[in-house]
């Protein structure tokens, strides 16, 4: 099969660039990338202008992407000014050209039947899930969302977003919005409530193991979007891997950028550390 | 419009133009072909092929460093037989020249490694990393030590015949890598690839600790362009008649002419991959008007154009 066979690189214009409690919100004219995109999938920038310093990718899933007509269309994305190239990111004003590739990665696979979802988002890792809702919404799935972060700056939980879901519970660490605690302290009950027949979490490593651990308990499929840091976004850096078990049960180094970011929770090897006997990505 | 000859050769395999990824920066090239068609490049240099199936490192495997990034991959892979039964075809078919880049954790392993291209039709080249410094032990940087390097090239000369050109690939990391390049064209290597990543090491300032999985990793990109330069400059001043496959941080065809000028007969674009999936091709254009504006009719004419 062809590795990213929607994907091109684009000259991007910024449409806006607007804060939104701890992140910005960036809205890019995206030639095709756009149009092609599925929920799910991410895209990759490069930062720091002409005589850029910095020469690696950032990737950045997709908040929102539509078609604007036939050649062009919107990508949206939600940056955490946590480094240099994201910081830069967040300074460029309206009109300032990226150059952008994608649409990259796997996107989250739908159910066939109208079922109960829980989407489960960490931080900003809730950006790609209200387009997945919207999708989960029109096929007649009920979904539910919860959404975590340490303080309510970092809770991504945008007005047209908690529309498009049946219920949100926001859970903050330091109690400054909803329920005092973490996402998995109000999942279980969540899953017992809504008869929750499938869960997509997006967010830190740390969350998707704790929110696997509870869908293993309760034996519910559970799909990942995860983020490891990557240089390139396109499989060739390899350096974004995690330990995966493929259909013959080999266990490999695979790259999250081409396997992932969505996976199936349940070939992950979430033990941390490298198995023996583990191979490499091709 | 005028047009320029970019045809280049190392050895005796001819390439149409000068301009190859790197190994290690571009897989076996299907995730590149979704961009270009991988026949624009001179020669697709797959990542290093080892015996085995091989993990790798565990992560973090990379930290963006000013102008440059450490890497400490680890030689992962599925290994030699995955290689030749899916990558190699896949690659062959495509109609793209091959190098094939090996690495062995012994002077058998490159052996045995040789041994099973040996035979293997449309490969254009060999290159032997015996640089790689992501290993668990830095005494297995063959070609930090004359003696190793030597017995490398001569096990890999020996068990693939004459029928590929063997290009070894050196380490900056040396007192005098003219030294290590005498010993390896002794010992049969047909050209070199200069330089691999340079050996180096970030702290995170959080935690004061090594930041990468593998503590030490390899620097490449712009960084260390300038360091590529003058390793390449000083092996064509000593051994003008060998072929030189330059590379270190090109990001440009103002990059690739410097190593073309300090003697490279061939460039590969590696880091530069990383932030620009077109850069080789765009790399190859820009070299090529900017070899019209030198007014070189033939990239031939331009190598090693700095001596002298």
């Amino acid at each position: 099969m062809p590795i990213n066979p929607r994907a091109t690189v684009t000259t991007a214009r910024i449409l806006s660039n607007r804060k939104v409690g701890a992140y910005h919100h960036i809205a890019l004219e995206a030639g095709e990338v756009g149009k092609l995109a599925k929920p799910g999938n991410f895209i990759a920038i490069a930062v720091g202008g002409e005589y850029s310093a910095m020469p690696l990718h950032r990737a950045f899933a997709i908040y929102r992407a539509k078609a604007d007509g036939v050649h062009a269309s919107t990508v949206e994305i939600i940056v955490a000014a946590h480094g240099k190239g994201s910081e830069w990111l967040t300074k460029q004003s309206e009109g300032s050209q990226l150059r952008i590739t994608g649409p990259l990665g796997t996107s989250f696979p739908l159910p066939a039947e109208p079922v109960n979802v829980a989407i489960i988002g960490g931080g900003y890792g809730s950006a790609p899930l209200f387009d997945l809702a919207d999708h989960l919404k029109s096929r007649g799935c009920r979904v539910d969302a919860v959404i975590g972060a340490s303080t309510s700056s970092k809770i991504f939980a945008p007005l047209d977003g908690k529309r498009t879901v049946n219920s949100v519970t926001v859970t903050t660490e330091d109690a400054s919005a909803g329920v005092q605690g973490r996402v998995t302290d109000v999942l279980e009950e969540l899953i017992e409530r809504q008869k929750i027949d499938l869960i997509y979490s997006c967010g830190p490593m740390a969350m998707l193991k704790a929110v696997d651990e509870i869908a293993q308990r309760k034996q519910i499929p559970h799909l990942v979007s995860v983020e490891e840091a990557m240089a390139c976004g396109i499989g060739i850096c390899m350096t974004c891997v995690l330990p995966i078990r493929d259909a013959n049960g080999t266990i490999k180094m695979s790259r999250t950028c081409i396997e992932g970011p969505v996976i199936d929770s349940e070939c992950v090897v979430w033990s941390g550390g490298i198995p023996e006997g583990t191979w490499g990505a091709p | 419009m005028s047009v320029v000859d970019l045809s280049t050769e190392l050895a005796y395999a001819k390439f149409e133009n000068p301009i190859f990824t790197a190994s290690g920066c571009a897989s076996s090239g299907k995730e590149l072909s979704q961009f270009f068609p991988l026949t624009e490049l001179g020669a697709m240099v797959t990542k290093s092929i080892m015996l085995r199936p091989r993990s790798g490192r565990a992560t973090p495997r990379m930290a963006e460093t000013p102008s440059g990034m450490l890497n400490s991959i680890g030689l992962q892979g599925p290994g030699i037989d995955h290689f030749l039964e899916d990558d190699l075809p896949w690659l062959l078919e495509t109609g793209a020249r091959a190098v094939v880049s090996i690495a062995g954790e012994s002077v058998d392993e490159y052996g045995a490694l040789a041994r099973r291209l040996r035979g293997v039709r449309g490969i254009a080249a060999i290159e032997v990393n015996i640089s790689c410094p992501n290993v668990e032990n830095r005494g297995m940087v063959f070609a930090c030590d004359p003696t190793s390097a030597r017995a490398v090239i001569e096990t890999v000369r020996i068990n693939i015949g004459g029928e590929f050109p063997i290009i070894a690939k050196l380490s900056p990391d040396v007192t005098d890598i003219c030294a290590i390049a005498g010993e390896v064209i002794n010992a049969g290597a047909d050209g070199l690839a200069l330089i691999n990543t340079l050996l180096g090491m970030v702290i995170d300032p959080k935690t004061l600790k090594p930041l990468l999985g593998g503590k030490t990793g390899g620097l490449s990109g712009p960084a260390i362009r300038p360091v590529a330069v003058r390793a390449i400059y000083q092996v064509h001043s000593r051994f003008p008649k060998v072929p030189i496959l330059g590379m270190g941080g090109v990001a440009s065809g103002s990059d690739a002419l410097q190593l073309i000028a300090a003697g490279a007969s061939a460039v590969s674009v590696g880091t530069a991959s990383f932030g620009d999936p077109l850069a080789p091709v765009r790399i190859k254009s820009e070299l090529a008007s900017l070899l019209i504006h030198h007014g070189f009719a033939r990239l031939r004419d331009a190598i090693g154009v700095a001596h002298g």
